[in-house]
């Protein structure tokens, strides 16, 4: 082995660095849970029953009528929201081959002192995840792979959809995995964004474990009312 | 003295410090009277610099900043492993931040007692009024000493001064000046100023017209053995303390540079001082392989015992208090647990040669906390000793809160080095010293928190004002590979390294080195005699011998090789071990780490004979088979009043 | 460090009794140089002492290797006190070993006798393999090039104490600065990101008044080498300070964070 001066290599160009792309993914995880707040919100119309529901889910298409035509509510939100999963894709794929290249060869024998289950699965769970809101979309969002097909309405789908229980189970596992998505997402990003500190730490974890709880909660109260028969 | 362990040369003396102005004056002088390089100059002047703790590292940040070119070798992967960052205490400075009357002055006249009178007062006075200079420079850097609630520096006291003028990091001061040195070393290397040589080892110095003109290293990771040039050389290696196998310093910590320059002219002075720490965790077997310390402030609150009666095996909280004997405190009424270092550790020493040891080996004495519990409540003691006593219990396995700890002794620090003037250049023109690597501004002894000062002083004021007199001269003629001085040099190192891969014999380079180490502690260690060490010289020969017969070390010398990086340096080590041995033999007195037992009073103290020894003894070394050559440099005090210590 | 574990009581109050020595198998990924193929090979050695050090053991281990003409198994250290920063090796999958502290400070009575121990390098690119179980930890220092110091010239300094320091910031910043960079970090992190490295250095000199003129391009000077370096990303797993010897805290990254996007946002761009 030569050994080669350890003079600084400068970095030729101002590359897009790591914590870069972690404020990226911290930023669009955030749009992303304000979303689901409104969409759990949404969700518990279901209780009021189908008028209620497709009312909402109605209302939600025409918002801001008639001062914008259309759906362009809608639409900005949906443009917004891809926009946060292209950037939260491209930032843990960025990631996760940085962190590949950063170590070729692995151990031959690791163990883990500090990973939680969720931290360790947030790359997997994430593309879980993924999976999950694709057929979520085309199962009540369009119709496409649902019993009731595109014609019927949000209710039914809905209903269509959670009566099979081998649905429920499959969107209740992904719902759970999305809770702990968010718990270790939610400290994580205020790590990343430079927020936690010493005195927070407790606070902020603990913020995490309840409001990852609450949502997922949230999330399955309906499908398995569904289930239940409390809805239908 | 029998003349055939070493003949007299003529007497050397320091010319540079001017000696015409008060003491006060005469750093000041001497930085006017040397000569300056105009900086245009600077970039057509190299510099070698070998070693980055706190004398290299602040020494090659300096002078890359002052805009000379300068090549930085060490041993290791980073210079921020060099071992000053080991040091625990604290760093010393005449600050007088507290207003208990400290001054330069007095800082002065600390460290030359301290030093049992055996240090040259221009140096050291030198020393304590750059200090102050030295805590402004690291506060800029940003290190992080500790500090009041008003923001301000807090200071503490340490041994041999009544006055707090210590400043510190916890329990890192040398962790933390390392790093600030090692900052400012990065940074220059960053620009361009400093060229680095990673896990680098120097083993020749290339003498050309009788000025150090470069030196050989070895590139450890591919084995390569190549010359480097420039226009002076910086020894900045630290010292020598693991000629006794067992110290407190890393186990890289090696001779090899000083020694190999020694032979290559430079006289080596007062070899035989060498400092040993009583507080130290006693040794637990055979595969020992390093000591560590514990800070001295231990000794605050702990009581030190053995039992009265030896073979005494009992457990020690068995042993009730009637069958104890806290002999510090019996002999020593007035300063008891809290005698200066060399006391405590001849003490230890005294009552394990009788038999009271206790542990392994019978190499321990206890240093009990069961009265400070008692007294304070354990919180306190854990509040104030805490992470110490975690450190014992992770090295020992033993819980220091139920039983009494252990300590021993061990070797910690070497006052002796490379002779130097008061430029800090040795006797090869050229030829640099700094930092422990030197004979030192501490005589005999070394007080508490001055090792860090000294290093710092060194690299970051002294050197860089001194060396530009020599400078002055330069450029000096173009050297390179060529030359026939650097192709003897080279060619020298590779068959030495290639003879220690010819042996093939059949013991290892550690095997040697804990030998000598064993003996050395035995025969030259807390207590010399004219008989251990005529013994020792008899023996250290008969090793020097087996060692180039019987040594095996396995691969090659062109690859990472590191039994053959031991093997040249125990190679060093044993010759140093001998001239150790005649240096001690031939002080017939005792004075601070020197502890002769034919020269006591007759309460066994230490006694100094001033009329006959109050020179350094600068050695020359001589081709093997021929003794070596002892050149006195008189010690004047015309500040200090000589006197014999006392701590009854 | 805590002081206690079953072994350690039982040896309290017997000071130098007798020790039965164990006799432990190794597993030691061997590999001579950076581009060649290692590989893990076994040991046996016998009568270990519990109170040896694990570097104790491995001197052991190469004093018979080299009795018996093999080559010895290369290591680095130096210290053997804990604060050199030299000595780091994976220890059946972590770094420094089982317990959170620096492998010349691990001591065999953390292990029991018959045991299988697995040890291999600091694995990262930006860590190549020199020989053995020793790598090469330069980029840690090219970081530190990147601005991971004060610029303060030697002799421009002022009085110590014209700027007082509040006792909560510097104690802060010490603690941050005890960072010894031995890598245990960018070893255990999944990643082999070495942001608690370089978060350890960013917090100290951000602490203290005399780091606040060079903060922000030291920040993103020292990242934009730090990803250059080939070191990867960290996602807040905290692996690095559950290793680091010395227990710095996942909150200097934070702080790191913080002071990165505040440094873009006022302009600050890494020197290219």
């Amino acid at each position: 082995m030569t050994v080669e001066h350890a003079q600084r290599r400068t970095p030729k160009v101002a590359k897009t660095n790591s914590v870069f792309k972690k404020a990226v993914m911290a930023v669009s995880g955030i749009i992303m849970v304000l979303y689901l707040i409104a969409h759990v919100v949404g969700n518990l119309k279901a209780f009021s029953g189908a008028e209620a529901f497709n009312s909402y889910s109605g209302w939600i298409r025409t918002v801001g009528n008639p001062a914008v035509p259309g759906q362009t509510t809608l639409w900005i939100i949906r443009l917004v929201l891809l926009a946060a999963v292209v950037a939260h894709f491209w930032a843990a794929v960025s990631l996760w081959r940085q962190a590949k290249r950063a170590r070729p060869q692995g151990y031959v024998t690791k163990k883990a002192v500090a990973q939680s289950y969720a931290s360790r699965t947030m790359r997997w769970g994430g593309v879980i995840i993924a999976a999950f809101i694709i057929y979520h979309i085309l199962d009540l969002t369009t119709g496409t792979v649902n019993a009731e097909g595109f014609d019927s309405t949000p209710y039914d789908r809905l209903v269509a959809s959670f009566q099979n229980p081998f649905v429920t189970i499959f969107y209740a596992i992904s719902v759970i995995l999305l809770g702990m998505h968010l718990r270790h997402g939610i400290w994580s990003a205020t790590q990343t964004l430079g927020q936690s500190n010493r005195r927070r730490e407790k606070t902020v974890s603990l913020f995490a474990i309840g409001f990852a709880t609450l949502l997922t909660l949230g999330f399955l109260l309906v499908p398995f009312s569904v289930l239940f028969g409390l809805i239908d | 003295m029998p003349l055939e362990l070493f003949n007299v040369g003529e007497p050397i003396a320091d010319t540079k410090a001017p000696r015409d102005v008060p003491i006060g004056e005469r750093w000041s002088q001497r930085r006017f009277r040397g000569r300056l390089v105009n900086p245009a100059n600077r970039r057509k002047l190299t510099v070698i610099v070998v070693g980055t703790g706190l004398a290299g590292g602040s020494a090659a940040a300096t002078l890359g900043e002052q805009g000379y070119k300068v090549k930085s070798f060490w041993y290791q992967d980073s210079p921020r492993r060099a071992h000053s960052v080991a040091a625990q205490g604290g760093i010393n400075a005449a600050k007088n931040y507290r207003n208990d009357g400290d001054s330069v002055h007095r800082l002065f006249y600390d460290t030359v007692k301290g030093g049992d009178f055996r240090s040259r007062e221009n140096n050291v006075h030198r020393l304590a009024e750059v200090s102050v200079d030295i805590i402004d420079q690291c506060v800029a850097q940003g290190v992080p000493f500790a500090r009041e609630y008003g923001g301000l520096l807090d200071n503490r006291s340490f041994g041999g001064a009544q006055v707090s003028r210590t400043f510190y990091a916890r329990g890192q001061t040398g962790q933390q000046l390392l790093y600030g040195a090692y900052q400012a070393l990065e940074r220059q290397i960053a620009a361009g100023n400093v060229e680095e040589h990673a896990r680098h080892e120097m083993l020749d110095l290339i003498v050309v017209d009788g000025r150090a003109r470069g030196i050989v290293a070895r590139d450890l990771v591919s084995g390569e053995i190549s010359t480097h040039f420039a226009d002076a050389v910086v020894v900045a290696s630290g010292g020598y303390g693991n000629v006794f196998y067992l110290s407190t310093n890393a186990k890289g910590s090696n001779t090899t540079a000083i020694w190999r320059a020694h032979k290559r002219g430079a006289y080596f002075a007062n070899p035989c001082y060498t400092q040993i720490h009583p507080t130290c965790i006693p040794v637990k077997g055979d595969y020992q392989s390093k000591l560590t310390l514990m800070s001295e402030s231990l000794r605050n609150d702990g009581r030190v015992w053995v039992p009265k009666e030896r073979g005494d095996d009992r457990d020690a909280r068995d042993i009730p208090e009637a069958d104890r004997d806290y002999y510090l405190e019996r002999i020593y009424p007035a300063f008891g647990n809290l005698v200066p270092r060399d006391i405590a550790s001849r003490q230890a020493k005294n009552v394990c040669d009788e038999g009271r040891g206790v542990g392994p080996g019978g190499l321990g004495v206890y240093l009990d906390f069961g009265d400070a519990m008692e007294r304070l409540g354990r919180p306190a003691i854990e509040a104030k000793y805490g992470n110490l006593f975690d450190m014992y219990a992770q090295i020992t396995g033993e819980d220091p809160y139920e039983t009494p700890m252990r300590i021993y002794p061990a070797v910690h620090y070497t006052m002796g080095g490379l002779w130097v003037d008061y430029d800090l250049q040795s006797t090869i023109p050229g030829m640099f010293v700094i930092g422990e690597a030197n004979f030192s501004d501490h005589g005999a002894n070394r007080l508490g928190a001055s090792a860090l000062m000294q290093g710092l002083a060194d690299g970051y004021f002294v050197l860089p004002a001194t060396i530009s007199d020599y400078l002055a001269d330069g450029p000096f003629e173009q050297v390179d590979e060529g030359h026939p001085a650097a192709v003897e040099a080279l060619t020298g190192v590779q068959e030495q390294t290639q003879k220690l891969l010819n042996i093939n014999g059949n013991r290892t380079p550690a095997s040697f080195h804990r030998e000598l180490g064993k003996l050395m502690w035995d025969l030259c260690g807390m207590e010399r005699s004219e008989e251990s060490l005529r013994k020792a010289l008899d023996r250290i020969p008969e090793i020097r011998q087996e060692f180039w017969t019987d040594l095996k070390v396995g691969g090659d010398w062109h690859s990472f090789n590191q039994t053959l990086e031991h093997a040249g340096r125990v190679a060093d080590f044993i010759e140093l071990a001998e001239l150790m041995c005649v240096d001690a033999l031939h002080r017939n007195e005792s004075c601070g780490g020197h502890f002769r037992a034919e020269s006591q009073t007759p309460e066994g103290e230490a006694l100094r004979d001033d009329e006959n020894f109050a020179y350094v003894a600068a050695w020359e070394w001589t081709p093997q088979g021929q003794p070596p050559v002892l050149h006195k440099e008189d010690l004047e005090y015309e500040y200090v009043h000589l006197a014999q210590r006392s701590y009854k | 460090m805590t002081a206690t574990d079953g072994a350690m009581r039982s040896s309290v109050g017997t000071p130098g009794a007798e020790k039965r020595g164990m006799n432990l198998t190794l597993r030691i990924w061997r590999q001579q140089g950076p581009s060649v193929k290692g590989k893990m090979v076994t040991y046996k050695v016998t009568d270990i002492s519990p109170d040896m050090s694990f570097l104790e053991m491995l001197d052991v281990l190469n004093e018979q290797l080299i009795l018996q003409g093999d080559d010895p198994v290369a290591f680095d250290h130096d210290c053997r006190e804990g604060i050199c920063g030299m000595c780091g090796v994976m220890i059946n999958g972590q770094a420094h070993g089982p317990q959170q502290t620096t492998t010349c400070q691990l001591h065999m009575r953390s292990f029991a006798d018959g045991d299988t121990i697995d040890v291999e390098p600091w694995r990262a690119t930006a860590f190549p393999v020199i020989k053995d179980l020793a790598v090469d930890r330069r980029a840690f220092d090219r970081i530190i090039q990147a601005g991971g110091y004060i610029s303060v010239p030697t002799g421009t300094a002022p009085e110590a104490h014209a700027t007082p320091v509040p006792k909560k910031d510097s104690d802060a910043a010490f603690d941050a600065a005890t960072c010894i960079g031995c890598g245990a970090c960018v070893a255990a992190c999944p990643n082999a990101s070495s942001m608690l490295f370089t978060a350890a250095k960013v917090t100290h000199l951000g602490l203290v008044p005399q780091g606040q003129p060079e903060r922000d391009d030291r920040v993103v000077n020292m990242v934009a080498q730090q990803d250059y370096e080939g070191f990867g990303g960290c996602t807040n797993i905290g692996e690095c300070s559950a290793s680091c010897p010395k227990g710095i805290s996942m909150e200097t990254i934070s702080r790191l964070n913080h002071d990165l996007l505040g440094a873009l946002r006022a302009g600050a761009r890494p020197k290219s």
